[in-house]
């Protein structure tokens, strides 16, 4: 394994190893240049990965063990969070993010949805929402759509191409057919044909078959925050990472965390000072630095990143490093059903419905999204949030509910729009510090009207659903206001105009030639809450842009 | 392929001097300690108390008996319920101990005053024992209780609970490295009528 000194200079210093932060690694070593991934959590591998509940799945509601294997920790790391900027912010876990090499891409469920063309042209579609900052992307579909192919067949995604009416133009099918239905499937698309949807198989990043040497689904159940024992699932870390490392160019190094992008006299970026796990400071110099840290950790990295000639924070002229903050918004609705559906089995989603994606004049509200269903629960998440409203909490009764819905019970999630707005924002708190003695990440969050309203209209949509499918009693949870959420985008906005936004339509900084920004915090617009595919595209394009400008001397 | 769990344990235990090492004692040590705990118990072919005296752990069984009952199906005393949650306050939830200790004395209080002529709420009929605890069902100890009774009959076995898998089997959870479908009643349907 390649190891560069730190008194070299590198060509790319990528800080997060995650969704994006690999793929960028790929691209760039593949195309010859020296790279160095600086990533806070550790590099697991399969063989680290169990059906272990207390150990991996995050359950912990009154709080346990709270061990995060594979997202951040907020013992260390605590944030911050208020709900106007008015107010004081308290300490409470509110972002979730993976924290390990492959990143969010090593628990996550596999949803893998391209952007349709409106998520792209949002403001001149709608028009203007009061109290929103709507904007259009500066670049559409049809130029980020050769990337989506270019993701779904390097990483290997399952699913069907036309089969959603809804779907926009593709130019290649998926590499692999979808994966095997399950009840919850065929309950979602019972009920969606009989209300007169389009119900379809969903795209997942898991392998349906083998793919690139690598095994298919054995349907062994633990996909969502676990890691994929089996290497089926398409995180970067089964499929990105080992081509990176192949190549001699790129150097992994974890318990890496980043502190401040070093830089010089003539404000350009000359690499990435970092602590190690001993807490010892090192300094890793580079041509040009990539930050994939996501949504929540890049613009909290921008600004302790500030110099005199950056006072505001790096990459920051235009004030709005933080803002915009969205998060990942759905309505949960849970039903039971008269036979065992056994939704512990298989990967968790299996069909999809996008009926109601576009926003729709008629509703009276901005806002649209998905709806799937799945089983969000394992043994012991299930005994405690699980149950129907009303079910005795402990006794034979408690016992009976528990033993008669496990194998019944389905939820049906939607994936909604988050409306960026100005004040939501990600911060640095001026008093709370991390383990490390660094500020600690404040989160401003509080939803917009329109966002509530389009969470209860598609929870009033999913009770619908659980109705025509049949199920025997179903229930919706409270849409309560965000306490925590994962899916961190919007904080480095893309845009043409560098008055109005972070990083131009190559996630390159306005303000700094050699800075690229790659993840989630370059989103201009939501999307319907299944950003991964459009983050890796974005990586997969920047990438392109950033080998072509280094090799005729552009950067 | 059943999936025991023994070759994974010792990996991970084994792997605490590879590459991950750092992380893993900042992260990880109260887990290990709680499964190293468990194995050492199982190897060495009886089952102790490190926290609980024994009558402590009557009294906390025939709570989480209470909270899991055993009638057609496994309940938490099948399970082992009360050797997770001793193992539990000796690592993980170690600071959960005072709670236990405080608690188990107000059990007794109440079952004293309710029923002066009994000492031990685990000697108490079962109507009688569900009374008190309805009388407690909204404190911080009840609830600590219900939460570990639940992880001890729901949690991998490796943590000295759910022996034999009994929790699992009572709600229909396989922990099985491989699954070929139908894997429900309705997908099975739905293949049926494909196929016709």
């Amino acid at each position: 394994m390649i190891h560069f000194a730190e008194k070299s200079t590198v060509d790319f210093v990528i800080v997060g190893g995650g969704g994006a932060g690999a793929i960028v690694a790929k691209e760039l070593s593949e195309n010859g240049f020296q790279v160095v991934v600086l990533e806070q959590g550790p590099y697991l591998h399969e063989r680290d990965f169990e059906h272990d509940e207390l150990k991996f799945k995050d359950i912990w509601e009154p709080p346990g063990i709270g061990q995060e294997a594979l997202t951040n920790d907020h013992t260390l790391q605590p944030n911050t969070f208020r709900k106007s900027e008015s107010e004081k912010a308290v300490i409470a876990p509110f972002v979730q993010y993976g924290k390990c090499i492959g990143g969010g891409t090593v628990h996550f469920t596999g949803n893998y949805w391209r952007f349709h063309e409106v998520d792209f042209q949002e403001r001149s579609r709608w028009g203007e929402v009061g109290g929103a900052a709507l904007a259009d992307w500066p670049i559409t579909y049809a130029e980020l759509e050769p990337y989506y192919t270019k993701a779904e067949w390097d990483l290997g995604v399952s699913g069907l191409a036309g089969a959603s009416p809804f779907d926009p133009r593709r130019s290649k099918p998926y590499p692999l057919p979808p994966l095997q239905v399950k009840s919850s499937g065929v309950l979602l698309e019972r009920g969606a044909r009989k209300l007169g949807w389009h119900p379809f198989p969903a795209p997942m990043a898991i392998l349906s078959q083998p793919y690139k040497q690598r095994s298919a689904c054995k349907h062994c159940g633990f996909c969502d925050q676990f890691g994929c024992e089996w290497g089926a699932k398409s995180s970067t870390l089964a499929a990105i990472i080992p081509a990176a490392e192949k190549t001699g160019r790129c150097e992994i190094r974890t318990s890496a965390y980043a502190r401040k992008v070093s830089t010089d006299a003539r404000g350009r970026v000359d690499g990435v000072i970092y602590l190690d796990a001993r807490k010892r400071e090192h300094f890793q110099r580079a041509k040009a630095v990539v930050v994939c840290c996501n949504g929540a950790e890049t613009p909290r990295l921008l600004l302790m990143s500030k110099s005199s000639l950056f006072p505001q924070g790096l990459a920051n002229s235009s004030g709005l490093v933080g803002k915009f903050f969205m998060v990942d918004l759905g309505s949960v609705c849970l039903g039971t059903f008269e036979h065992p559906l056994n939704e512990h089995k298989g990967v968790r989603v299996t069909r999809v419905v996008h009926d109601f994606y576009d926003s729709d004049p008629k509703r009276g509200f901005f806002g649209g999204g998905g709806i799937d269903a799945r089983f969000e629960f394992y043994p012991i998440s299930f005994a405690l949030n699980g149950l129907p409203p009303g079910a005795p909490r402990w006794g034979a009764g408690f016992k009976k509910a528990l033993t008669e819905n496990f194998t019944r019970t389905v939820t049906i999630l939607t994936h909604n729009t988050c409306l960026p707005v100005m004040s939501n924002s990600i911060s640095l708190d001026p008093e709370v510090k991390d383990a490390w003695g660094l500020p600690a990440l404040r989160v401003t969050y509080k939803f917009h009207p329109d966002d509530a309203r389009t969470l209860k209209f598609l929870s009033e949509r999913s009770m619908e659903l659980l109705d025509a499918a049949g199920a025997v009693q179903k229930w919706a949870l409270p849409i309560d206001d965000v306490t925590a959420a994962g899916h961190l985008l919007g904080t480095c906005r893309m845009g043409a105009c560098p008055q109005h936004s972070v990083v131009d339509k190559y996630n390159r900084s306005h303000d700094v030639p050699n800075l690229f920004i790659v993840d989630g915090s370059s989103f201009v617009t939501s999307g319907r809450n299944q950003p991964t595919c459009t983050i890796q595209a974005l990586a997969y394009r920047a990438a392109d842009h950033m080998i072509r400008a280094a090799k005729s001397g552009n950067i | 392929m059943k999936e025991t769990g023994a070759s994974r344990r010792q990996f991970l235990v084994g792997s605490a001097t590879g590459l991950s090492a750092a992380w893993l004692e900042l992260r990880w040590p109260s887990i290990l300690a709680a499964e190293a705990h468990a194995r050492q118990a199982a190897g060495s072919g009886r089952a102790t108390f490190e926290f609980f005296s024994s009558e402590q752990a009557t009294e906390v069984e025939a709570m989480a008996a209470q909270i899991i009952p055993s009638n057609e199906t496994s309940g938490a005393r099948d399970a082992r319920v009360i050797y997770f949650i001793d193992r539990a306050l000796t690592s993980f939830d170690r600071d959960k101990q005072k709670l236990y200790v405080q608690g188990l004395q107000d059990l007794a209080t109440s079952v004293r005053k309710q029923f002066p002529c009994r000492q031990w709420f685990s000697d108490l009929p079962s109507e009688q024992q569900i009374q008190i605890l309805a009388t407690m069902e909204h404190s911080e100890f009840f609830e600590l209780v219900r939460l570990h009774t639940i992880m001890g009959f729901l949690a991998n076995p490796n943590y000295g609970g759910n022996r034999d898998e009994v929790g699992w089997k009572a709600i229909g959870f396989e922990n099985r490295m491989f699954f070929d479908p139908p894997f429900g009643y309705y997908d099975e349907e739905y293949r049926k009528k494909q196929d016709r």
